[in-house]
């Protein structure tokens, strides 16, 4: 088999050569308790202070907004669950789009199962959050939290956060965007009160999320506390992961308008190509209010599974909504949200450096792979 | 369930896993005549939302999901051409 295509940027992007860098560098510099006070423990501490005024810089937040946590799922749930709390007095209801990340609406029902209440509100075809909808749901009495992502993970579509952040504004309710799929992709949208992101997405390494609460947000952690992150993310920090995320944010920033451009380029021909190529295909989302490097399509008549498994035979590694590809079998929430076909899914998410001619050799190889999954499934 | 037209035909696609009941739909529509209604019975999640889509799709109309009372729906598809 020849080399293997990275597709699955969604998912996680591969560590950034100048992460890997800084890890092995902080690893050696950065391994001491940062909360001590002899030689070793100042230098940790002030890599961790350094990599928090950076990391805070580049999502536009303040360093004593920002905190780490072990990964975007934790960042997520203590940061709606935190605010859900210190908002009790307010109301226990809770907002989200139905096409946020499955660790929002995880959290969403945990709020739940404590008591609260939670609705979702629906998209448009492209995945798009219906805003007047939105507007109207955190207008009512007694909303505690309103959620939404800057774009889809799925289908990479982006979310009127600005505006849906100008509603909450008017009815004093806080914002929490997941800025999961465009943090050191795109600039971050105003008007969040708390953001979550992922290191691994932009090119750091696995293990550090990041949850910023804006200054004047009503927060109160759920979880036990102790004296680390501001008394938000209990437990010891991971310093050289941190230094290192920190490290990949301000690479892939420097390079986010060029290298965006260009992988959003190749994603408009794969958006043109397929359906030109692959008879019965839907291709799914925003076709230009996207993230740079997401695209999805679904196959008429073809199992998900199957298809994955031949581009991956074919060389190449993509992503499914599709049931058959999911442990629970249940197709994607995203793609039944959307009304759209969940069965013969793919979701290609392009890395850094991805080529145009990976690009070109899947689009070569798609048609025949589609074709002769649906001749043994016997679909003429 | 007032309302509903009485399906020209009925395919039995319990049990089977998506893409298999669309298959089935796209095979046999064309077995009814115009306007007529194809009544697919499935109880995979997947085919809730798939059935209706094909529809878009294919410009048939989706009529309604009723769901049954042993699992599952009934989804009621007229055929437009």
């Amino acid at each position: 088999m020849g080399p293997v295509a990275y597709f699955d940027a969604a998912s996680t992007e591969p560590l950034h050569p100048q992460a890997r860098e800084a890890l092995l560098t902080a690893i050696d510099a950065g391994w001491a308790d940062p909360a001590r006070l002899y030689n070793q423990a100042r230098r940790a501490h002030l890599l961790l202070e350094q990599a928090r005024a950076e990391v805070a810089e580049a999502l536009g937040a303040r360093p004593d907004e920002v905190v780490f946590a072990s990964s975007g799922t934790q960042a997520v749930h203590l940061g709606m669950l935190g605010t859900l709390h210190g908002r009790r007095r307010a109301g226990r209801h809770l907002v989200a789009s139905a096409v946020e990340h499955s660790s929002v609406l995880h959290a969403a029902q945990a709020h739940e199962r404590d008591g609260g209440t939670a609705e979702t509100v629906g998209v448009s075809l492209t995945g798009r959050v219906d805003l007047d909808a939105f507007t109207a749901a955190v207008a009512r009495e007694g909303v505690a939290l309103a959620c939404l992502q800057t774009a889809n993970h799925e289908v990479g579509t982006l979310q009127p956060v600005e505006e849906a952040a100008e509603a909450c504004r008017r009815h004093g309710v806080p914002l929490f965007v997941d800025a999961a799929q465009t943090a050191g992709r795109l600039p971050v949208p105003a008007g969040w009160s708390v953001l979550a992101a992922s290191a691994h997405k932009w090119g750091g390494p696995a293990g550090v999320g990041v949850l910023a609460v804006r200054k004047g947000t009503r927060f109160r952690s759920f979880v036990p506390e102790d004296e680390r992150e501001r008394r938000r993310v209990p437990g010891f920090e991971n310093v050289p992961a941190v230094v290192a995320a920190a490290a990949a944010l301000k690479a892939v920033r420097a390079e986010a308008e060029a290298e965006g451009a260009r992988l959003s380029a190749l994603v408009d021909r794969i958006r043109e190509t397929v359906p030109k190529i692959v008879p019965d295909v839907e291709v799914i989302g925003e076709p230009v209010e996207r993230a740079p490097h997401i695209v999805t399509f679904s196959c008429l008549y073809v199992d998900g599974e199957a298809l994955l498994t031949e581009l991956d035979r074919a060389g190449f590694a993509v992503s499914s909504g599709s049931s058959c590809t999911a442990s629970t079998l249940r197709p994607s929430h995203v793609l039944e949200a959307m009304g759209v076909l969940t069965h013969g899914n793919v979701r290609v998410s392009l890395p850094r450096g991805a080529s145009a001619a990976e690009v070109d050799r899947f689009l070569a190889v798609l048609p025949d792979v589609v074709r002769r999954i649906r001749k043994d499934a016997g679909v003429a | 369930m007032t309302d509903v037209t009485q399906p020209a035909l009925t395919i039995d696609a319990l049990g089977k896993k998506c893409p298999i009941p669309i298959i089935m739909l796209a095979e046999q529509i064309n077995f009814v005549p115009l306007n007529a209604v194809v009544a697919v019975l499935a109880d995979d999640p997947a085919a809730y939302t798939d059935v209706p889509a094909w529809c878009r799709l294919k410009s048939h109309r989706h009529v309604g999901s009723y769901e049954l009372p042993e699992g599952g729906w009934a989804i009621h598809v007229r055929r437009n051409y």
